[in-house]
């Protein structure tokens, strides 16, 4: 077990450097820089003037320098905490994040808190109706929640919301230790619009399990003592159901970072995925970069997590 | 006929999905003769509500919705299966020759996968579509560097496998050359895993494309993406309705028969998986 955590832990830092370098060479390849666009908007008159403020901008940020020796660099001050200043907000990138993280980690804990809720009875129902109507349906409503893409679960609720409630995005954002209410008012709705389609698989994985496992000998006598059904449904079929449950739910957790993009454009979150959006069509690369650094890093760490939970919960698993 | 037909009784499901995929082909391949408009043309005057003369009326530049829907098929499914069929056919070949080499070649190609794996795929391909600039095209490349590595990684595993088979063994006791074995032994055998991840990925490739379209990096906005009419839909949400509406029933539906046709195709393919996926 602890050999195979060192394993894990070392194959994370070359996945990590391989990232960022990926990224880091994708923001220098990406047409226009950041000199270009700030001389350009000024709107100077004579283009020679403006080549000459162009390479001044571009020796003051480095970006004359070789591309190996800036990656070097950004790694170096990365590795302190030290992001460098983003371009066009004229402050430290790690402020930026120090301001963002907290609220695009708080979206994908209430997703996925809202899709077990509902997710995990609902695959318990289907899985003992088995084939019964009320198996039918949850399998249908999971299914449509599957084939739905985030982009249009979400605009319909904002067309509910916009039609129903005549409610429009706020542009103040508030933090749950601000006043709680006020910021799940405002989460809710992008949190709802994932929240449905995560729970397609999560309640088609319970279902399957708990099929699976209703079937097993112990379970048979957990009935045969003359148990209540309700005893043993939850107690001894739900509970060893769930561990392929719990790593799937662990490797969401990874992949809500994507869907956080376009939520957050969706709702107006001012979170990361906004933030990450912006900066990219402004060719704000520090900012990129660390947001995508941050992003990587709590995806691998998720992952790292997720596998090492497994092997703590099932015994049987053996890592060589 | 009678193996299409016992198919037929035994997935169900899987037939229902093969008409919405038959159905959204036939949509993409005639789009020249059943859209009313072109999908470019602003004629018209801008949202008009769906009326007979524009079933699902026009967009915010005077478009016919109904024609953009269309031509969205087209688009959508040339995206989707242009770039699975180029990205997992190279991934499979990667993950299935580099399994058989074995060694540095295999660890080295292992730790380039993690590198782009450990990438959330829509912040990946935000970050391509940046750096290649706004194109149809564009978006194909950005999902070919996406789906590469996760085919590598699938087959990867299937090819390990296989090669720690007695028939592997025995071919190479006959002393058949290496080139031989991959292209006579390994791969014809990684084709089940093959046709599995092109039919599922089918649908992921699609949704990729109208969520970066949808967010405005994917194709231009004069394109007619299904995401990127939504986008516009969004600007309009209380007055013109039926530009989120339409094109979101158009990806939804299609994206439902993909995955309702790729699990059946994952069911047949897959013994071990036959029935049990609910």
């Amino acid at each position: 077990m602890s050999a195979y955590v060192v394993r894990r832990l070392l194959l994370f830092v070359p996945a990590l450097v391989g990232a960022s370098m990926l990224i880091f060479v994708l923001m220098r390849l990406v047409p226009g820089d950041i000199a270009e666009i700030l001389v350009y908007q000024t709107g100077s008159e004579t283009s020679g003037v403006q080549q000459k403020q162009i390479q001044r901008i571009r020796q003051e940020l480095g970006l004359t320098k070789p591309v190996m020796v800036q990656y070097l660099s950004w790694m170096g001050g990365a590795v302190r905490g030290d992001f460098g200043k983003s371009y066009t907000q004229r402050r430290p990138v790690w402020d930026i994040l120090r301001e963002r993280f907290p609220r695009s980690l708080e979206l994908p804990i209430l997703t996925l808190d809202i899709a077990l809720i509902w997710a995990i009875p609902l695959g318990v129902l289907s899985a003992v109706h088995q084939n019964r109507p009320l198996d039918y349906l949850a399998r249908i409503a999971s299914l449509s929640g599957l084939s739905i893409p985030l982009f249009v679960s979400g605009a319909l609720i904002l067309y509910g919301l916009v039609r129903v409630f005549h409610w429009i995005p706020p542009l103040e954002f508030v933090a749950f230790t601000e006043n709680p209410l006020e910021n799940l008012k405002q989460l809710i709705w992008p949190a709802l619009a994932q929240a449905y389609y995560i729970s397609a698989p999560i309640t088609r994985l319970t279902r399957s399990q708990m099929l699976e496992v209703i079937r097993q000998d112990y379970v048979r006598t957990a009935r045969a003592k003359g148990l209540a059904e309700r005893a043993v449904v939850y107690r001894h079929a739900l509970r060893n159901s769930l561990l392929p449950v719990v790593t799937f739910v662990g490797w969401w957790g990874g992949r809500l970072l994507g869907g956080l993009v376009i939520r957050e454009v969706i709702f107006v979150v001012p979170g990361m995925g906004t933030a990450l959006v912006q900066a990219v069509s402004q060719r704000d690369s520090p900012t990129v970069q660390a947001m995508v650094f941050v992003m990587a890093v709590v995806f691998l760490v998720v992952n790292l997590f997720v596998d090492l939970l497994y092997v703590w919960l099932d015994p049987r698993i053996h890592y060589a | 006929m009678r193996k299409t037909l016992t198919m037929l009784r035994r997935q169900p499901l899987g037939a229902a999905g093969g008409v919405i995929v038959l159905v959204l082909i036939a949509v993409a391949v005639l789009a020249p003769r059943l859209a009313p408009h072109g999908p470019k043309e602003a004629t018209f005057a801008p949202y008009l509500a769906p009326s007979a003369e524009f079933p699902m009326g026009t967009d915010q530049l005077g478009r016919d919705v109904l024609s953009r829907v269309i031509w969205g098929a087209r688009l959508s499914l040339y995206v989707g299966l242009v770039s699975v069929l180029f990205g997992i056919t190279a991934g499979s070949l990667w993950g299935a020759v580099t399994a058989y080499l074995g060694g540095a070649a295999d660890t080295g190609s292992q730790r380039v996968v993690d590198s782009v794996m450990a990438l959330p795929p829509i912040i990946l391909a935000l970050a391509l579509m940046a750096a290649l600039g706004q194109s149809v095209n564009n978006v194909i490349i950005a999902l070919v560097v996406l789906l590469t590595p996760t085919a590598a990684r699938t087959v990867r595993s299937i090819a390990l496998g296989i090669i720690a088979s007695p028939y592997m063994e025995s071919a190479r006791a006959v002393g058949a050359s290496n080139r031989r074995i991959i292209a006579r032994h390994l791969i014809p055998n990684c084709m089940a895993g093959y046709i599995v991840l092109v039919t599922t990925n089918v649908s992921y490739a699609i949704v990729v494309e109208a969520s970066l379209s949808f967010i405005g990096a994917g194709a231009p906005p004069d394109e007619p993406s299904w995401g990127g009419m939504l986008t516009a839909g969004i600007q309009a949400i209380e007055t013109a309705p039926w530009m989120i509406f339409f094109p979101g029933v158009a990806i939804s539906l299609a994206v439902f028969g993909l995955n309702l046709f790729g699990d059946s195709i994952r069911d047949v393919t897959d013994p071990r998986l036959r029935g049990g996926l609910g």
